[in-house]
């Protein structure tokens, strides 16, 4: 599980998070809603230690990974996407999630044998592209993708890792219904076996997908609770509606 | 077996046979030809491991050779003679300046990182300058050159030669197997995307540094047998215009090919012998020639050996 206590962070004068505190236990999705700029990514990033928070602690199953590097978070187990497809570009679609096993298993100072025949770190690989809906694509470069294929593939590796939590930022942005639908049917399957956060604007898929909402603007959480609740909240409704209204 | 390994197995049975095709060991003009080209195909290899795979651009990888001849130059100074132990020097010594240097240096990536090499090389460079008692700017002429166990098969003819060529099979396949192994992997990884490969989980500053002291022990190498078969050595191995040579000939073969490598250091080592032949200002034919290279033979001299309408892989 994965606790969230009284983050803060502020670019300047600018406060992105303001004492954010969210606790998601086994086998739960947690989403997390707002308008542009309130400050989810940023949050995401200082989970995953891309950014450092100003104060407050994150634990992930119990132990205190605040001031753990970014690598040191994955290796404790937490999994993220971003928002902005980050692949590598010049592997392949398989070798992209083989190396995100590799580096769950065992060291990489490993100069001799070759990798790409390592069948352990292939198997998985495998799996995952046929979880994710890319067994089909495993051999083509990733940048050769299209963007839903890039979505998927940005999924498989955060997947293939094992990871133990799951970050995920906007992992339906940019992708057409059928593609939405489909990956919604797929984290759907996830949650119970791997709790997660989850940003989001589909509304569809939050109302699919979560357990619990926490809603946030300009930094602060102003509501949480079920999906049901929230959408009945008037401020929260207002604070993602608007953005759409506005 | 792919391309690279087939191009590479006529490379090197090449280099194998020359010397019994050619009356080579008369001529040995032409043998210390291939003997410089084979001491530059090797640093040259050790810097694409760094730019063609790492991503990593150095301005200041000769110093590393430079470096590793002096350590050699020194300890033969001192009275120490045996190849394999000379050979542990410049390993210890090359290796250790360049942790230093690159745990400094990886701090940066892309244009700084270019600088602050140029810098730390240069600091090399003036340090080797400064050594009077081996010579200072002038360096030193050595009047004892290393053994292998005593003898002096190693020292020049055939010997050398075959030490030279097997450093550079050594090296190659190494470099080799390195590129294709989890290290390697990683290496590339953290060329194509260092957020992503962070994100993996991988601790991307350890293997670039890791990957900085593997090429500059290589680089070290090729110094210490450049000062067996020069029986000199002086600062202007370090200078950062043979680190620049060293990019070119490793952008000329294409980058991430060890086959490459050697292709673009015997071009160099020819085209500079040939034409320095005949036109003492050879250089202003060097630097369009260069150009035409570049624009022409976009992936570099090993990708003419690739077959048409395919792209040079990754590795
Ligand atoms: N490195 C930074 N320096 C300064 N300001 C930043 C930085 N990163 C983000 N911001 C600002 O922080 C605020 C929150 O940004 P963030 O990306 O977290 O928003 P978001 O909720 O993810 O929005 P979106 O829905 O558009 O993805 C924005 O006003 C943004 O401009
Ligand atoms: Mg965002």
């Amino acid at each position: 599980m994965l606790e969230i206590q009284n983050l803060n962070k502020s670019f300047g004068a600018l406060a992105v998070s303001q004492d954010i505190s969210i606790e998601i236990g086994a086998g739960q999705c947690h989403a997390l809603i707002g308008p542009n700029g309130a400050g989810k990514t940023t949050l995401i990033h200082q989970i995953s230690g891309v950014l450092q928070a100003d104060s407050g602690a994150v634990l992930l199953d119990g132990q205190d990974i605040t001031r753990l590097s970014v690598w040191q978070r994955v290796q404790a187990g937490l999994g993220r996407t971003f928002q902005l497809t980050s692949v590598l570009p010049s592997f392949s679609v398989l070798e992209n999630m083989a190396i995100a096993a590799q580096a769950k298993r065992g060291s990489s100072m490993r100069f001799f044998r070759a990798a790409a025949q390592e069948r352990a770190l292939n198997t998985i690989a495998h799996a995952t592209a046929e979880r994710v809906g890319l067994s089909a694509r495993t051999d083509v470069l990733a940048s050769d993708l299209s963007h839903g294929e890039l979505r998927l593939l940005e999924l498989g590796i955060a997947l293939a890792a094992k990871p133990k939590f799951l970050l995920l930022d906007e992992p339906m942005a940019g992708l057409g219904r059928t593609e939405s639908a489909a990956l919604i049917t797929l984290l759907a399957d996830l949650r119970g076996s791997l709790p997660m956060l989850l940003v989001e604007h589909d509304m569809d898929a939050i109302f699919q997908l979560a357990d619990s909402v926490s809603v946030l603007v300009d930094g602060k959480v102003i509501a949480r609770g079920t999906p049901d609740a929230v959408r009945a909240a008037p401020g929260a409704r207002a604070a993602y509606l608007g953005e759409g209204a506005a | 077996m792919d391309r690279p390994l087939i191009l590479a197995a006529f490379i090197f049975a090449l280099l194998l046979a020359l010397p019994l095709l050619l009356p080579l060991f008369g001529a040995a003009y032409l043998t210390g030809l291939i003997i410089k080209a084979m001491l530059l195909a090797i640093a040259a290899i050790s810097l694409d491991l760094l730019i063609g795979h790492g991503g990593m651009v150095s301005l200041g990888h000769a110093a590393f050779v430079g470096v590793g001849a002096y350590a050699a130059a020194i300890g033969l100074e001192s009275g120490i003679e045996d190849i394999l132990v000379l050979l542990l020097i410049t390993l210890a010594v090359t290796g250790l300046v360049a942790l230093v240097t690159g745990t400094l240096a990886l701090r940066t990536s892309g244009v700084y990182l270019l600088m602050i090499t140029l810098a730390f090389g240069q600091m090399i460079y003036f340090t080797l300058t400064s050594l009077a008692a081996y010579g200072g700017d002038d360096g030193l002429t050595l009047w004892n050159l290393a053994t292998l166990f005593g003898s002096d098969v190693v020292q020049n003819g055939a010997g050398l030669y075959y030490v030279v060529l097997g450093t550079l099979l050594m090296v190659w396949w190494f470099v080799h197997r390195l590129s294709r192994a989890r290290f390697g992997r990683v290496l590339r990884a953290a060329r194509d995307n260092p957020q992503r490969a962070e994100v993996m989980g991988f601790a991307v500053k350890r293997y670039q540094l890791a990957a900085y002291v593997i090429a500059a022990l290589i680089a070290g190498v090729s110094g210490l047998l450049t000062v067996q078969y020069a029986e000199f050595v002086s600062p202007a191995l370090a200078t950062w215009q043979r680190s620049g040579d060293l990019i070119v000939v490793v952008v000329l073969g294409g980058l991430a090919s060890r086959n490459g490598a050697i292709l673009g250091a015997f071009f160099i080592v020819i085209v500079e012998e040939v034409l320095g032949s005949f036109l003492h200002e050879w250089r202003l034919i060097y630097g369009p020639l260069l150009v035409l290279m570049v624009l022409f033979a976009k992936g570099g001299l090993s990708d003419l050996f690739a077959p048409r309408g395919t792209r040079r892989s990754a590795h």
